[in-house]
C-alpha cells in the first residue's frame, strides 16, 4: 500500500511539470489557433540551456531558471515573426506545416551540433525518505517552481493589462484592434510566452532525467494530451490535466505491468474525447 | 556537326572509356550507419571501428589477394534509426551501389532487417552490433555474427551474484525491444535455474521517460539484484533515478548504457552499476593476427580522442574478419569466402571467435565470451574495470 501512495505522490509531482510544459502549449493555440509543433524542440533547447549554463558558466541549476524563461521568451518571438505570423488565420494546415517545418531544421540543427548522445546534469539535492520510498528532492523542488511559475502566469493574464489584452486578442481578434489593441504584437508576445514555459519545463525536467536532443518528442506528445484534457487555452487547466495524467501514470504502475500505462493513457485520452470533446475544464473558450 | 551532337559524342566516349581510367583494384563494403535518431550514439561508435579498419588497411596497401592488392571502399547511408530506412538502403546498396560484402547496421531490430535483405540477394554480412539469436535461427547461409548472442549476455551477472549471495532477490526490469526481451528471456531461465528468487519481471515502454513508478515496484518487492536496462537513453536515464530514489539494490547490471564512456557524466549514480560487456580495452587475448586490445586502444583514441568500447571494438573485428577471410580464401568470390569464414576458429583483439554452421542456426557466434565491467571510484575518478570472469578481471567485484 505504502508503494501505491508513494507512487501516487511521484506522479503528482512529475505531473505538475507536465503541465507546466502543456501550458505553453494550450496558451499559444488558446491565443491564436495555431498547433506549435515546434514545442517538442523547444522543450530540448530548455534541457541543452541547463546543460550550458551550468557546465560552462557554473551557475547553480535553479539559477538557469530564469534565464532560460527569457531566452525562451526572446527565441519565440523571433520563431513567431519567422514562422508563424504569416499562417494566422489561414487554413490549419498552413500553420503545422510551417511550424513542423521549423522544428525539423531545429532538431536537424542539434543532432548535427550534438549527435544524439544523452547529456545528463546531476543536481544534488536531498530528497524526503518515507518508509524506504524517496521523494527525490528535485522533483519536489520541479514541482514548486511548476506551480510558483503556474501562478505568475495566472498573475499576468488576469491582474495585468497585457494580460487582458491576450485575453481580448483570444476572444475576439478582430474586436481587440478595433479597440485599439496592437494584435500583431500581442500575438508575438503570446508566442513568446507559450515557448519561454516550454523552454523552462525543459530545464526543470533536465534537473530530473538525463536528456537528448530527441526527448522533446515524448514530452510533446504528453503535452497533446494534457492539453486536450484541460481543455484548448486554458493554463489552470493544463495544469491540471498534467497532474492528473502523472497521476494516472503512477497508479496504473503500480497495478499492472509497467507496458500498459501508455496504452491506459491513450485509452482514457480517448474516452475523454469522446466524453468531452472541448476538455474537461473548457471554460475560458467560447 | 552542330556542337550539340559533337558534346554528346564526347560525353558517350568519356563515360565508356572511364572504366578503363579506374587504377586501384576496389572492395566495397555497405552498411548503413544511424546518424540520426535514437540509435546515433552507439552506432557512430560502431562506425568509427570500421572506419579505423579501412584506414589502416588501405595505407598498408589494401588486402592482398592472388597477387592484387584491393583497396577498401565503403558506401555507407544514413539509416535513421529506422527499419524501413535499412530495407530501402541495403537494398540500394546492393543493387546501385555494388556492394560485394556488406557490415550490419546498429542493432539486433535493424540488423534483423537487413539481413532479410543481404538474404535475398545471397550477400555476405558480417554483423555488428546484433546479438539477438532469432535472426540466424530463420535459415541464413551468409550471416555471420561478431558478437555474442543476447542468451550469454546476463549468464555471467547471474553467476557472480548467485557467488555472492545464493539467497538474493532478483527484480527483472528491462525494455520491450528485441534485444533486450531476448537477452531477459535466457536470463529468467538462468536466473531460476541458480536457485535466485525473481521477485519483479516487467518490461518498460521505450517511450518511457519516468522510470519513478517502476523503482517503487522495485523497492515494494524488496529486491536487492537489479538486472535488466534496454539502451543508452533508458539506462542512464534508469540509474540516474535509481540512484535518486535510493533503491538500496546491492548488484545492478543493466544493459548497454553502463558501457558508454559518456555514462561516467551520471557521476556518484554511476558507481557500482555494473554491464555485461562483448570486450573492454583492458582484456589481454593473444591475437593471431591483428592488434592487440592494447594497440588497438591506443590507435583509435589518437584518431578520435576518446577511449575504445565494444561497439568500436566490435565494428573494427568485423573488418578484420572479412579481411582474414578473403586473403585465405585467396579471392574475393562469395562462396570461398563464406567456406574460409564457416571453417574460421581464430582468436583476434575481440577474443575467440568461431561462426556456427548448423544450418538451423548458421552464423550464430559460438567462440566469443562476454565479460562484466563495473563502474568505480578509483583514485578521485570514476572508471570501469572488468570483475568477471575471475580469470579476465582488473578489479575486485563492489557489492
Amino acid at each position: 500500500m505504502a508503494g501505491v501512495i508513494a507512487s501516487i505522490i511521484d506522479g503528482v509531482l512529475v505531473g505538475a511539470v507536465y503541465g507546466l510544459a502543456a501550458m505553453g502549449l494550450t496558451l499559444i493555440w488558446g491565443v491564436m489557433n495555431v498547433i506549435n509543433l515546434t514545442h517538442g524542440a523547444m522543450i530540448v533547447l530548455g534541457m541543452f540551456g541547463l546543460y550550458f549554463l551550468t557546465s560552462a558558466l557554473g551557475l547553480p541549476p535553479y539559477g538557469a531558471v530564469p534565464v532560460t524563461i527569457t531566452v525562451g521568451f526572446v527565441f519565440g518571438v523571433l520563431v513567431y515573426w519567422i514562422a508563424v505570423h504569416r499562417v494566422i488565420g489561414r487554413a490549419h494546415l498552413m500553420s503545422l506545416l510551417s511550424t513542423f517545418a521549423m522544428n525539423m531544421v531545429l532538431i536537424g540543427l542539434g543532432t548535427a551540433l550534438f549527435s544524439t548522445s544523452p547529456y545528463n546534469v546531476p543536481v544534488p539535492l536531498p530528497g524526503v525518505t518515507w518508509r524506504g520510498y524517496t521523494f527525490t528532492g528535485t522533483h519536489i523542488m520541479a514541482a514548486v517552481l511548476a506551480l510558483v511559475i503556474a501562478g505568475l502566469l495566472y498573475l499576468l493574464l488576469y491582474r495585468t493589462r497585457i494580460g487582458k489584452a491576450i485575453r481580448a486578442v483570444a476572444d475576439n481578434r478582430d474586436a481587440a484592434e478595433l479597440n485599439g489593441i496592437p494584435t500583431t504584437q500581442i500575438l508575438s508576445f503570446a508566442f513568446g510566452l507559450g515557448v519561454a514555459l516550454a523552454c523552462v519545463s525543459g530545464t526543470l525536467i533536465a534537473t530530473l532525467f538525463p536528456f537528448t536532443v530527441l526527448s522533446g518528442g515524448a514530452y510533446e506528445l504528453k503535452s497533446f494530451v494534457v492539453t486536450v484534457l484541460g481543455g484548448l487555452g486554458n493554463p489552470a487547466g493544463a495544469l491540471v490535466g498534467g497532474v492528473a495524467l502523472g497521476l494516472i501514470e503512477g497508479i496504473t504502475t503500480s497495478f499492472m505491468p509497467v507496458s500498459w500505462t501508455p496504452i491506459i493513457e491513450f485509452v482514457l485520452f480517448v474516452v475523454v474525447l469522446i466524453l468531452f470533446p472541448r476538455g474537461i475544464f473548457a471554460f475560458s473558450r467560447a | 556537326m552542330t556542337i550539340k551532337k559533337l558534346v554528346l559524342i564526347a560525353a558517350a566516349a568519356l563515360l565508356t572509356a572511364s572504366p578503363a581510367l579506374a587504377a586501384d583494384d576496389m572492395l566495397t563494403i555497405g552498411f548503413t550507419v544511424s546518424r540520426t535518431g535514437k540509435l546515433n550514439n552507439d552506432s557512430t561508435a560502431q562506425m568509427r571501428g570500421f572506419e579505423l579498419w579501412r584506414d589502416e588497411l588501405n595505407e598498408q596497401g589494401g588486402i592482398k589477394v592472388g597477387g592484387k592488392q584491393y583497396k577498401v571502399n565503403f558506401v555507407s547511408y544514413d539509416d535513421e534509426s529506422v527499419n524501413a530506412r535499412v530495407q530501402q538502403l541495403y537494398t540500394r546498396i546492393i543493387n546501385q551501389d555494388k556492394a560485394q560484402f556488406l557490415f550490419s547496421p546498429y542493432s539486433s531490430g535493424l540488423a534483423a532487417t537487413a539481413a532479410i535483405v543481404s538474404e535475398q540477394y545471397g550477400r555476405i554480412m558480417l554483423t555488428t552490433g546484433a546479438a539477438e539469436e532469432k535472426t540466424y535461427k530463420l535459415g541464413n547461409k551468409n550471416l555471420f555474427q561478431v558478437y555474442s548472442s543476447a542468451d550469454l549476455y546476463l549468464a555471467g551477472a547471474i553467476a557472480a551474484v548467485k557467488e555472492l549471495n545464493p539467497k538474493s532477490q532478483v527484480a527483472l526490469v528491462y525494455k520491450d525491444d528485441p534485444f533486450s526481451k531476448a537477452v531477459l528471456q535466457s536470463a529468467r531461465k538462468q536466473v531460476s535455474e541458480a536457485g535466485l528468487t525473481t521477485v519483479l519481471d516487467e518490461a518498460y515502454s521505450p517511450e518511457t521517460t519516468d522510470f519513478g513508478p517502476v523503482i517503487n515496484k522495485i523497492i515494494s518487492a524488496k529486491a536487492d539484484v537489479l538486472l535488466g536496462g534496454g539502451h543508452y537513453p533508458d539506462g542512464a536515464t534508469l540509474a540516474r533515478q535509481l540512484y535518486d530514489h535510493k533503491a538500496g539494490l546491492k548488484w545492478v547490471t543493466l544493459l548497454v548504457a553502463p558501457d558508454s564512456p559518456n555514462f561516467a557524466t551520471l557521476g556518484e549514480a554511476a558507481i557500482g552499476v555494473s554491464v555485461p560487456s562483448q570486450w573492454e580495452p583492458q582484456v589481454s587475448f593473444k591475437p593471431d593476427f591483428g592488434p592487440t586490445a592494447a594497440e588497438f586502444t591506443q590507435r583509435f583514441q589518437a584518431k578520435y580522442g576518446i577511449e575504445p568500447g565494444y561497439h568500436a571494438a566490435g565494428g573494427y573485428t568485423a573488418g578484420l574478419l572479412l579481411q582474414r577471410a578473403i586473403e585465405q580464401a585467396g579471392s574475393p568470390e562469395q562462396a570461398k569466402v563464406a567456406g574460409v569464414l564457416n571453417s574460421m576458429d581464430v582468436t583476434t583483439m575481440f577474443g575467440r571467435t568461431k561462426f556456427s554452421t548448423n544450418p538451423k542456426e548458421h552464423g550464430l557466434q559460438t567462440g566469443h565470451e562476454m565479460v562484466i565491467a563495473q563502474w568505480q571510484r578509483k583514485g578521485g575518478n570514476v572508471v570501469k574495470e572488468v570483475i568477471w570472469p575471475k580469470s579476465a578481471k582488473t578489479s575486485d567485484i563492489l557489492y
